[in-house]
């Protein structure tokens, strides 16, 4: 199969699944309502009682790439569990039958949720600005921090979609992926700074990925204030570094599992 | 190209449980085999060993004189596939759908666009298209389906059930829409479980059973492998049933079946109308009333009750589920 036909191939399966975003109310919910949500929530209950001199206004700046890691890594369960429910219809066994590249079906739902994050953050940042958080860096290194998010979340929905393949229905993999997924964004720094959590849990925070490209989104935007203490981990250290490392094992690993997993579960 | 679809001996076993025991079958090009069998019979494994999506444990396919097994992806090409389960996304529009297919059969942008406005207004399909397929009812999915399977005119179809679960209208637009695309040349592999629905469109029909083959012909000669005519007829009064024996009997080829309950009696027969005449100036003589009376050839479902003792009823339960991955 020409590489050309791969890529467009899998054009076409995203652009369906695209048109979905706008179609399911679930999906929309989820994806523009939900973000404006968390960032309120967040800024507002949770802001007063951590930075009391400040209003929450510290807090805010601190929060943003934080809930902005969160939200991409949970956005990824959208793969899983949209796979699952393709699995469930009959619209696999038509692809399946179609000469299109195999591959496209994966490819093709993991570069929709790509354009899902990319909405989901453009409706977090915006809500961020409003509720006062700021890019101190230039917009260079904003987009790059944006981009490390996205490099992060689409190697996490690999894992997802191996996931949405193994198991029987879409349900199952939300619950699934949330008993994971949730104490990993919030056993880091994504909420709290590390200095707070008791030891064991500080140092798998440390090297908690999801801590490094929060860190890494931190530095970017410029939102660590003057004077804040130098971390101490490597992780932490080099985040950008970390991130891509975790990022590229994901891939590396999950990809072919991936489609390995779909060619079991589909010819049955 | 005289064999358009030319399998032998496909096996299939799923966790123990044979699905497919040596199936061999043929299709000549233009021609529709109609696969006939309960549920779990084997027939929806065969359309997907035949339509790439599933390997056999042994045997061989070609499809279009490309092997099956080595040459999926150019099988694919000269396939359409329309399955028992509507194979639309219920979130995309008729035309989506449609487009959708094309794109990925590869025939760039604008001939898949063109194709699927056709192919909507030849469905009777235009005033939906713009729709959700969501909002479709069950009819319309279904053609929505089989358009699918011709947006890039394939030469050999595949048709899973196409009409189970539509109600009678459904069913015979279907039916019509079936014809239209055989006269035009294509071969049609189509499975049912309505004895009546292969008698209507297929030129040659296998029957198949717990993944065997049973019998096979056309449905003419599957009828005359079970017998003749049967004559047929109701009495007024159950009361009656032993002077119509005595007056009837001599007629027959075979032995009459009675049922009281029904106020039944059936004699296979030969020798057409003049036997009817005979046997009605033969009751009147005897002062038998009768409520109703008729020569007929055996269905379809008379040759399943024949080959395997049981009826051809949608549903079978005893057969393992053929979807359920057994």
């Amino acid at each position: 199969m020409a590489v050309p036909h791969v890529i467009a191939d899998a054009a076409v399966v995203a652009k369906r699944n695209i048109i979905k975003i706008k179609r399911v109310p679930d999906l929309l919910v989820f994806t523009t309502l939900s973000p404006i949500m968390f960032v309120l929530l967040f800024s507002y209950v949770f802001g007063g009682a951590i930075d009391q001199q400040g209003g929450g206004a510290a807090y805010r700046e601190f929060l943003i790439a934080g809930i902005f890691a969160q939200t991409v890594i949970f956005g990824a369960t959208v793969t899983g569990a949209a796979l699952a429910e393709d699995l469930k219809k009959g619209i696999l066994d038509r692809f399946r039958s179609l000469p299109m590249a195999p591959s496209a079906v994966l490819t093709g739902r993991t570069f929709s949720d790509v354009v899902n994050n990319v909405i989901v953050l453009v409706v977090m940042g915006l809500t961020g600005l409003v509720v006062g958080w700021r890019i101190r860096s230039s917009w260079l290194d904003a987009l790059a921090g944006v981009g490390l998010l996205l490099v992060f979340a689409y190697a996490i929905s690999w894992i997802m979609a191996w996931i949405g393949m193994l198991v029987p229905s879409p349900e199952v993999v939300n619950n699934a992926s949330f008993v994971v997924i949730f104490p990993l964004t919030f056993v880091a720094n994504t909420f709290v700074p590390l200095e707070t959590l008791p030891a064991p849990l500080q140092t798998f925070a440390e090297w908690n990925p999801v801590s490094s490209v929060t860190q890494a989104a931190r530095e970017l935007f410029g939102n660590i204030p003057p004077g804040t203490p130098e971390p101490t981990a490597w992780p932490l250290q080099h985040p950008e570094v970390y991130t891509l490392l975790w990022s590229a094992l994901f891939l590396l690993v999950f990809v072919p599992l991936a489609n390995a997993q779909y060619r079991v579960s589909t010819s049955r | 190209m005289d064999q358009a679809i030319a399998a032998r001996g496909l096996l299939k076993r799923y966790k123990g449980v044979i699905a497919l025991d040596g199936v061999d079958l043929t299709v000549p090009s233009g021609t529709v085999l109609g696969l006939l069998g309960p549920n779990g019979a084997g027939k929806t494994t065969i359309v997907r060993v035949l339509s790439t999506l599933l390997r056999p444990d042994g045997g061989s396919a070609e499809v279009m004189g490309v092997d099956v097994l080595s040459r999926p992806a150019e099988v694919r090409r000269r396939i359409g596939l329309s399955g028992q389960y509507a194979a639309v996304d219920e979130y995309l529009t008729g035309y989506e759908n449609l487009d959708m297919i094309g794109r990925l059969y590869h025939l760039g942008a604008r001939r898949s666009r063109a194709r699927a406005r056709e192919l909507l207004a030849s469905f009777r399909l235009e005033d939906a298209a713009d729709r959700p397929t969501r909002t479709y009812s069950g009819g319309m999915r279904r053609r929505l389906d089989l358009a699918g399977a011709l947006v890039a005119d394939p030469p050999v179809i595949f048709l899973d059930e196409p009409t189970t679960g539509l109600d009678p209208r459904g069913r015979t637009d279907m039916w019509e829409v079936i014809q239209t695309l055989v006269a035009g040349g294509t071969t049609v592999l189509l499975t049912t479980q309505y004895l009546e629905e292969a008698d209507v469109l297929a030129d040659e029909i296998v029957v198949i059973d717990h993944g065997r083959i049973i019998a096979q012909g056309t449905a003419d000669q599957l009828k005359r492998q079970v017998g003749g005519e049967r004559l047929e007829l109701t009495v007024a009064d159950a009361a009656l049933l032993p002077r119509v024996t005595e007056a009837l009997t001599p007629l027959g080829v075979a032995a009459p079946t009675v049922d009281e309950g029904r106020r039944a009696f059936l004699i296979p027969v030969s020798g057409g109308p003049d036997v009817l005449s005979e046997a009605l100036r033969r009751l009147d003589d005897a002062g038998v009333a009768l409520e109703d009376v008729g020569l007929r050839r055996p269905t379809l479902d008379d040759v399943f009750l024949a080959l395997t003792g049981r009826a051809a009823e949608p549903g079978d339960e005893d057969a393992p589920d053929e979807q359920g991955g057994a």
